[in-house]
């Protein structure tokens, strides 16, 4: 199973700002090992992130993202102690869910 | 290591330097030095605004998340924690531990650093044995994560903002200073070189990487204080033996062995250099 993301969420005024760091190896599948083989591609694919079971945001990634990918947003609306949930999938299929309390 | 990866991450920054020194030569004509100073500090300012976007989100927190989990972990044929592990503060004791390192230790009669003082602590806590606890001392950049790095990365970030103080009271110490020392300004191998080519000017670079000036306080400070980090070309947690051992390999020194006593002694030579300067690890590098 994949490592833990790291998120932070903070709101300022009626703004929520979310950081989430993800612990993922993006491979692109251009590269070779060095038998020469080539290494599959395995990137994260989509990536949700709701807020009191709401879609706050909702991405479609692609290999063009860096390995660990770090992720900054903002939305509209959040209060002290609500909860944001992060999703991400990859092409493999793995997921992992992650939840963060607005500070 | 990953040499291809980097000369490509540099590719591009390059071709700038080139083309802008170019430009600035047919404006000014003769004064054809200025122009190439010029561009190399502009290329070095875009580093490090690179440096200052990256370093929101370091990478670097997931090894230290990693590593404290490993630290509280029971392992080994013992099943014991590291939390008995003395580090210099006394067992467990991790706040501030790493800017006090390298130090004396009595209970093994040696100086170690963190790294050695780790592989220690897993052989008598733990009851790893030496092939074990070496396995993964370094990750690989893709799959294989090294236990290592991330004790290093969990360690090192309790100390952030702590200011590096090691002394040289214990003759060992102060033995290990003065070989460091050595070291550090011996030049040999096959390309004649030492430390101290690189780090003993101010200004000099390797491609776009600007080198500190080991040689003075300000240039000592700001390098040990930024390691262990992430690197974002290699996409893995550096620890300072990696970057001593990757320093070795670049001189063309022979092999550099893990939390050797040659290590440990350029360690703290370094690391006394850098005292007074808060330490502010793990960082982010290129």
């Amino acid at each position: 199973m994949a490592d833990p993301m790291k998120i932070r969420a903070n709101v300022t005024g009626d703004t929520t700002e979310v950081k989430v760091l993800m612990s993922h190896e993006m491979e692109t599948g251009q590269r070779k090992d060095a038998q020469g083989k080539t290494i599959p591609a395995w990137f994260i694919q989509s990536v949700t992130a709701t807020w009191n079971g709401k879609t706050v945001l909702a991405a479609q990634w692609g290999p063009a993202v860096s390995k660990n990918p770090f992720l900054s947003f903002k939305f509209k609306g959040g209060a002290k102690g609500d909860k944001v949930l992060i999703t991400w999938v990859d092409n493999r299929g793995d997921k992992r869910t992650d939840e963060a309390t607005i500070a | 290591m990953k040499s291809g990866r980097i000369a490509h991450d540099t590719a591009v920054p390059g071709v700038k330097i080139i083309l802008r020194a170019t430009l600035f030569t047919v404006v000014l004509g003769a004064a054809a030095i200025a122009p190439a100073l010029l561009a190399q500090t502009s290329a070095v300012d875009e580093i490090a605004k690179y440096r200052a976007a990256l370093q929101d989100g370091n990478p670097a927190e997931l090894w230290e998340a990693r590593g404290e989990g490993i630290w509280q972990q029971k392992r080994g044929p013992k099943q014991a924690t590291l939390e008995q592990c003395d580090i210099g503060l006394g067992p467990g004791v991790v706040k501030g531990a790493y800017a006090r390192l390298p130090r004396y230790f009595a209970d093994a009669d040696r100086v170690m650093d963190l790294e050695s003082r780790l592989l220690w602590c897993m052989a008598t806590i733990q009851g790893f044995s030496d092939a074990d606890s070496r396995k993964q001392l370094f990750g690989n950049g893709n799959d294989r994560k090294s236990d290592m790095e991330a004790l290093v990365a969990y360690v090192t970030s309790e100390s952030r903002g702590t200011p590096m103080n090691v002394g040289i009271a214990h003759p060992k110490e102060a033995e290990m200073y003065r070989v460091g020392e050595r070291i550090f300004y011996f030049r040999g191998g096959p390309h004649d070189f030492g430390c101290v080519t690189c780090h003993g000017d101010d200004a000099k670079r390797i491609r776009l990487q600007e080198l500190p000036n080991l040689t003075t306080k300000e240039g000592a400070q700001k390098a040990y204080t930024t390691w262990p980090a992430y690197r974002v070309s290699q996409g893995e947690l550096r620890s300072f033996q990696w970057r001593l051992y990757d320093c070795f390999r670049q001189q063309r020194f022979p092999e550099l062995i893990f939390g050797s006593d040659a290590s440990i002694a350029l360690t703290t030579f370094l690391a006394r250099n850098a005292n007074g300067a808060p330490f502010d690890a793990p960082a982010i590098k290129r």
